[in-house]
């Protein structure tokens, strides 16, 4: 029920959570040098299965939240990671169990380890997404009406902040946004503590052994010369949608988030077709010769062609030469309510959730 | 415009010698160890077999070398430097040198001190600047006899206060000391912007040495011109600022060979095929300058902000060999060894190359030693290298259409009269030294990629060029010649104040006004 996470894994996590985050989530690159730099000093994570906790237990649901194009400069920090945390102990009176991440895709799959190795906590192999997606609200906690506060949020000075309450999902993901703006677009977070009955019954489960083994799996790939994206596909039961050339890429601000388009032409087996991409900092709904073709919460994933590493929609660029991936979204996210709260509608889409899945899967 | 072009690589330098867009010659020499002696011989012959008329009138002289970038590579010629970041208490946990390989940050690492200090995304300082810890780290620097110091301050390239107060405070405390401030050399990414402004410090003695060698080399041949170096984006910087940045000249040499054929065919968009002894690389020009390629580039490893061309290489080249009945070519090739081990030059290994002068494709070798080889089997193999290349040009294509193509390099007869997705094949005069040839037609350019908040658009947009051009000027370029080559303008997430990721590129013909 708890293993080591061994050194050599961390590398994996990093390349399979750089998948998931399907575009968006913060490059995982400098969280994860932090663990290797605190691994290379003798810390070490222990890894829980969700199953091991006991109803009662609490646990520590973490997040870095802001700009990625912040965290390039005010560098992921393992401390700083921990403090929320403790921050949260505090104003609860109580002790957690252990720590998980909000979003397993990008950056955040790594801050539960950093916490973990700062505080001795296991990491729970779960988290809220099974991807990324970029606002509060849009996890399987919310999905669950689960409750949203309280929330504790710490910068690299001296500011502290507790959200004690919040009206809804939305209110706390408003009002914590606006403190994380103030103290200069990045923040260390521990979200609203679940109980270890909740995280069982409403966390996606296991997402870090997947991440691992889906990052495994394009490694071994790229050492034995094989095809990093086919490994993609077999370690994630997804499908190759469209492989082409990145024609155009068209970017705009609204409300803080990124939205824009990349329209991609199809080479080798697609050649001939048209293929456009939206996203709202994560890939969110894309089109085959003008047709609606996938949409969230399936998972779009570009990747290079020739690495299989995942193209971030910050630094998607004219020429590049991608690959369509879409991985199956975890269940509760196709369910009704989770569409209300992932499928495109949320992203301001007038469509219908579409995926390559369908009848696929239970 | 009369100027002088050279390449110093890993075995030859080559020279050419360029007047208006006429080459009008090139040599080719042997590269020395101390890479002086082979610049001199270089000039010597070319002023030699040209007479001593060309010496006159000379407006430039370009030099593109990998000096640099092997220094670093090979651990050779680095200095000791201090190292000074700003920006406590964030980025606390991934220090300066974090990521470097061991050998190399054990050769380099002086004294490194991080202070408080560095600003936010929006200009705001993050923490007050710490002056007295900065006086004490310039101390402990001084002391030390590190005459070598690179100051990176958190958000520099939006906000270079911090960098610039640092560098009073150093020059106070050690007097003549060289100094790096990463504003001046990157964009954002903290540690890729550390590190390289740290090589750059480690560099500044070679620097020094290697331009003002330069500069001798060209003085003892009798030519009276200015000196310039190539940089990785195919434009020059003047050899005094060679000395303070030798960095910029990382990874120029693709730049410079593809710039060449663009110079040499007259065309500024295209796709360029170098084929080479054992690999042909494809890139593709756009507006006279490589399309670059999007993954950061690892010097020595370390990882930097440059950019490379965005090359596609096959292992197909004039030395691949070619299994006895035709059912493999390449990647393994015999390399320089071509002349000895292949069939029309008397050895006993088939390669692309015989089976071009079996087709009748290149005048190299005997015939004779192929008369066996089936006319069929020929063709046939000569339609599938065909292939490959062609499949290459597809893959690196960003529109549908056909394009043209700039064939170039010792092995381009593998190349075909009419090729699929291609309007016409261009073969490049003087193909061997289109490398020199790139460095000799090169123009001055300045660069900014920065970050606005709470500015108008269109006014982040003209900061961002004024800048740029200031930059250019600085470089070499006269006003006149001054133009934008690019404009990326990124509207950033979860930020306010409609922030924005503006990087410009201008880019001017050297001389003077």
């Amino acid at each position: 029920m708890f293993r080591m996470i061994e050194a050599d894994e961390l590398d994996k996590l990093a390349t399979g959570a750089w998948i998931l985050g399907t575009g968006g989530g913060g490059s995982p690159y400098l969280a994860y040098l932090n663990l290797r730099k605190l691994y290379a000093e003798g810390a070490r994570v222990s890894l829980m299965d969700p199953l091991a906790l006991g109803d009662d237990d609490l646990v520590a649901v973490v997040s870095n939240m802001g700009a990625p194009l912040v965290g390039q400069e005010r560098l992921a920090d393992p401390d700083l990671a921990a403090r929320p945390v403790r921050m949260m102990e505090e104003y609860l009176g109580r002790r957690f169990r252990a720590v998980m991440s909000i979003e397993i895709g990008g950056g955040n799959a790594f801050q539960p380890l950093m916490v973990a190795a700062k505080t001795g906590l296991p990491v729970v192999d779960a988290d809220a997404m099974g991807r990324a997606f970029p606002e509060a609200q849009m996890t399987s906690f919310a999905i669950a009406d689960l409750k949203p506060y309280p929330l504790t949020l710490a910068d690299v000075r001296e500011n502290e902040v507790i959200v004690a309450r919040a009206a809804s999902w939305k209110w706390m993901e408003r009002l914590s946004r606006k403190a994380c703006v103030e103290v200069g677009s990045i923040a260390a977070t521990c979200k609203a503590p679940r109980t270890g009955a909740e995280v069982k019954r409403h966390a996606i489960l296991h997402t870090t052994t997947q991440a691992m083994a889906l990052g495994r799996a394009v490694h071994d790939a790229r050492a034995r010369h094989d095809d990093p994206v086919a490994a993609t596909l077999e370690a994630a039961r997804g499908k190759l949608v469209f492989r082409g050339k990145i024609a155009d890429v068209e970017r705009r601000t609204t409300e803080g988030f990124l939205r824009g388009s990349a329209r991609i032409l199809g080479l080798d087996a697609d050649k001939g077709a048209r293929f456009e991409v939206a996203f709202q900092n994560e890939f969110v709904v894309a089109w085959r010769d003008g047709k609606v073709f996938v949409t969230s919460p399936d998972l779009i994933c570009l990747l290079d062609s020739v690495s299989g590493e995942a193209i971030g929609t910050e630094s998607l660029r004219y020429g590049q030469r991608v690959s369509v991936v879409a991985l199956p979204a975890p269940k509760i996210l196709r369910t009704p309510k989770g569409l209300a709260h992932v499928g495109p509608r949320a992203f301001g889409y007038d469509l219908d959730y579409a995926s390559v899945f369908e009848g696929e899967m239970a | 415009m009369k100027r002088i072009g050279i390449d110093v690589g890993g075995t030859n330098t080559d020279a050419v010698l360029i007047d208006g867009t006429e080459v009008r010659h090139w040599v080719k020499t042997a590269t020395t160890e101390d890479v002086l002696g082979g610049i001199k011989s270089a000039l010597g012959q070319l002023v030699r077999e040209t007479g001593p008329r060309m010496a006159g009138g000379l407006d430039a002289v370009v030099i593109g070398t990998t000096h640099f970038t092997n220094a670093v590579v090979e651990r050779r010629g680095l200095e000791r430097i201090g190292a000074l970041r700003i920006g406590l208490p964030a980025s606390a946990s991934l220090p300066p040198f974090v990521e470097w390989p061991q050998d190399l940050a054990a050769l380099v690492q002086g004294v490194t001190v991080m202070v408080a200090g560095g600003h936010e995304y929006d200009g705001r300082p993050l923490v007050p600047l710490d002056r007295p810890a900065i006086r004490d780290a310039a101390k402990r620097m001084a002391d030390a006899g590190l005459t070598s110091i690179g100051i990176t301050s958190i958000f520099s390239p939006l906000t270079a206060e911090c960098e610039e107060e640092a560098a009073r405070i150093v020059q106070e405390e050690n007097p003549g000391a060289g100094i790096t401030l990463s504003h001046h050399l990157g964009r954002i990414g903290l540690l890729e912007r550390e590190n390289v402004t740290l090589l750059n410090a480690a560099l500044q003695g070679l620097a020094r040495r290697t331009t003002s060698a330069f500069t001798e080399a060209l003085r003892q041949s009798g030519l009276d011109a200015p000196l310039y170096l190539s940089q990785n984006d195919g434009t020059i910087m003047r050899a005094e600022v060679a000395g303070r940045f030798p960095v910029y000249s990382f990874a120029s040499g693709p730049t410079n060979s593809m710039r060449g054929a663009a110079h040499l065919s007259g065309l500024a968009n295209g796709v360029v095929v170098d084929v080479g002894g054992t690999t042909t690389d494809v890139g593709y020009l756009k507006d006279g300058y490589p399309r670059e390629a999007n993954a950061a580039v690892t010097i020595g490893g370390v990882r930097t902000l440059f950019r490379m061309p965005d090359l596609l290489s096959i292992g197909l080249g004039g030395g691949s060999e070619i299994a006895g009945d035709g059912s493999r070519i390449g990647p393994k090739s015999v390399g320089f060894r071509l002349t000895t081990k292949s069939i029309a030059f008397g050895g006993d290994t088939l390669t692309a190359t015989d089976i071009a002068v079996a087709a009748g494709r290149t005048s190299l070798g005997r015939p004779q030693y192929l008369a066996h080889l089936d006319r069929d089997f020929v063709s046939g193999l000569m339609v599938r290298m065909a292939g490959m290349i062609a499949e290459a040009v597809d893959r690196m294509k960003t529109e549908a259409g056909e394009v043209k193509l700039l064939a170039v390099g010792g092995g381009s007869f593998l190349i075909p009269d009419q090729l699929e997705g291609c309007s016409e094949i261009i073969r490049v005069p003087h193909y061997p030294v289109a490398n020199a040839v790139g460095a000799a037609i090169a123009q001055a350019s300045g660069e900014v990629d920065q970050i606005y908040s709470g500015v108008a658009h269109e006014a982040a947009i003209e900061q961002a060029e004024q800048e740029a051009e200031r930059r250019a000027l600085e470089a070499g370029a006269t006003r006149t010649s001054l133009r934008l080559a690019e404009l990326e303008d990124i509207p950033l997430s979860y930020l306010p104040g409609n922030a924005r990721r503006v990087r410009a590129r201008v880019i001017g013909d050297i001389g003077a006004d």
